[in-house]
């Protein structure tokens, strides 16, 4: 995790982290009056990092590849599109609890059943659990079929009568997005670093190893698919609040191969690398989507080039950059590129933030 | 080496298609011995310790464990009620470093439910078990190495330091030897000597000079069977199993 990581990466990461949350200052003066539609954007790509991440939790953290994923975001996003009241916002203090306590449902529930499979079957299994509810809600008059349902208005957050954040605003929920992206990436960097994490970095390195140390192997990963389906609901949520509507598309495969390829481009199981895919995912989309009708050729060879070039994607690069590697055949020069190598197979774990008496 | 019998086999046999890998296996391990197990590559010897670890189930016959039936049972259930056991390969986890490794084993069987958020105080158990175990294995000097950095010889001993932490009272060990230099062997033959006190060993190792000087019983396996098994000395003169050795069994079952 960070701890092990070279403090460069820390550094990038705030000084990204401020840019993005400094953009209503700067962002009239670069984009002009395009300033609200990016300012969307940047939400969105706040949105779908915090979907990223989720994900990075069952398949860089533990090793399970899921192509349903998206069945959560879009739960997540009916979920608030169901309960909303037609007439009148509903309050985020329940509807924030409901999303998550009806993905941990469904979670706990796919889960029992998926989580016994392995490797394809595993995927094929998060897959058809995905198509289904893609397939159900599709076809279901209640959720609006094809069409999906409409959110009149947003969730309110106040206390009596004071309201805390008024997510009608573009910016307050903008700095609100960002503020769940910041819990749900310091959730998980405490989460990694605790006892359950090193078990989890178990698994995903041995885990036939962990069942004959004695470890029910089973519970572990279905608590981490749990926890990964509510992170990605609430994202889910957050993506309905931001579109004003739910959607099948928001739970079908499409969705969910576009947060793997978001992981993959970003660099799996480093937490941070998924935030970083997300927004060059988005990033390159909207540069592709302007330049060519056949963009989804432009992004396909992106991420076969990222795959070929870099392995371990972006946080890969900044934790160890190939130039580093030069500097380190140097006679006499201390090499952080051999610690950054070893932070790059290197997971969280709780005793190591002991150092050597 | 008391006359209590920790762990026997009745008519243990493991099929996998046509192939008979373990086939009518009667054997019993008594407390506090160590027992090895020996034979030629293809005996059924690792299969023989996968069916009691429960990493594979039985085709027919019985394990019991402190006379009850643990056959059927999974690898982890039977991990929890005592049975450690270390792999023919390096089994350990490298990105943890080596006190972390013992941790990761301590802690499961330290009680709790879940086994993973704990007290301070259980914590400081599951830390002190496992720098007791490293002592034991003489691996404290290495307890923050990476155990990807540490030599071979020593993520073998690390091994079995995990399977101590597990606090079993019967060790199952999986060639722990395998591929060592002559010094490492030697280091480890000691660290096994020193365990017979408090533990009970099922050793399966190829390297002789160890086995003998270690084993208190030994039992030879040939094609899935047992050949012969009785007391160190039984065996180091026995005709039959020099003939295995010596490739005069095969010899003798073509004529």
């Amino acid at each position: 995790m960070l701890h092990k990581y070279p403090k460069r990466v820390a550094y990038i990461m705030l000084v990204l982290t401020a840019l993005v949350a400094a953009f209503p200052l700067w962002g009239e003066a670069v984009f002009g009056n395009q300033a609200n539609f990016m300012l969307e954007k940047l939400t969105l790509m706040l949105i779908l990092a915090l979907f990223a991440m989720s994900l990075d939790l069952l398949v860089g953290i533990v090793g399970l590849v899921s192509l349903g994923h998206a069945l959560f975001f879009g739960l997540g996003a009916y979920t608030l599109a169901l309960a909303s009241p037609d007439f009148s916002p509903a309050s985020m203090w329940w509807m924030l609890p409901l999303v998550m306590c009806v993905s941990a449902c469904v979670g706990l529930i796919v889960g029992v059943l998926v989580i016994r499979t392995k490797g394809i079957f595993f995927i094929m299994t998060t897959l058809a659990f995905g198509q289904m509810l893609y397939y159900f809600i599709s076809t279901s008059p209640l959720a609006g079929g094809t069409d999906g349902v409409f959110i009149m208005f947003r969730p309110s957050l106040t206390i009596g009568e004071t309201s805390l954040v008024n997510l009608d605003n573009p910016y307050s929920f903008f700095y609100f997005c960002l503020g769940m992206l910041l819990i749900g990436f310091l959730f998980l960097r405490w989460l990694t670093r605790s006892y359950f994490g090193q078990v989890l970095d178990g698994i995903h390195d041995n885990e036939h190893r962990m069942q004959a140390l004695g470890y029910a192997t089973s519970g572990y990963k279905l608590v981490a698919f749990v926890i990964a389906g509510v992170m990605a609901a609430i994202a889910g949520m957050l993506a309905a609040m931001q579109y004003g509507f739910a959607n099948p598309a928001q739970l079908g495969w499409h969705t969910s191969g576009e947060v793997l390829m978001m992981l993959i481009l970003g660099g799996m199981g480093t937490i941070f690398g998924p935030i970083l895919g997300a927004f060059a995912y988005e990033i390159l989309l909207y540069i592709y989507e302007h330049a060519t009708t056949h963009w989804p050729i432009l992004m396909g060879l992106t991420i076969i080039i990222a795959v070929l070039v870099l392995p371990r994607g972006i946080a890969g690069l900044i934790i160890a950059p190939p130039w580093h590697s030069k500097r380190q055949t140097e006679p006499g020069t201390e090499s952080e590129h051999g610690k950054a190598q070893v932070a790059l197979s290197a997971k969280p774990a709780p005793s190591a933030r002991r150092t050597k008496p | 080496m008391s006359n209590e019998i920790v762990l026997a086999t009745q008519g243990l046999t493991r099929r996998f298609g046509g192939l008979v890998a373990v086939n009518d296996v009667d054997f019993d391990v008594k407390s506090n011995e160590i027992h090895a197990i020996l034979g030629p590559n293809g005996a059924g010897k690792s299969t023989l310790i996968n069916l009691l670890s429960g990493e594979i189930p039985p085709s027919e016959g019985k394990v019991l464990y402190k006379d009850r039936p643990i056959q059927g049972k999974s690898a982890r259930q039977i991990a929890r009620m005592g049975i450690g056991r270390s792999h023919q390969k390096t089994n350990i986890f490298p990105r943890l470093n080596c006190l972390q490794n013992c941790e990761l084993a301590a802690r499961i069987h330290m009680g709790g439910v879940f086994g993973s958020w704990r007290s301070r105080h259980t914590a400081r158990q599951v830390s002190e078990r496992a720098q007791e175990v490293l002592d034991t294995c003489q691996l404290n000097h290495r307890a923050y190495t990476t155990a990807s950095d540490m030599s071979y010889g020593e993520q073998r001993q690390l091994q079995i330091a995990m399977v101590l932490a597990t606090a079993p009272s019967l060790m199952l060990l999986d060639e722990p030897m395998a591929g060592m230099g002559r010094e490492e062997t030697v280091q480890v033959t000691e660290l096994l000597a020193s365990l017979t006190d408090r533990y009970t060993l099922v050793l399966i190792e190829h390297d002789m000079d160890s086995v003998f000087r270690l084993a208190d019983r030994i039992t030879v396996m040939v094609d899935g069977g047992v050949l012969e098994s009785g007391p160190t000395e039984q065996i180091r003169t026995s005709e039959k199993v020099r003939d295995v050795y010596l490739g005069r069994h095969e010899e003798g079952a073509t004529a």
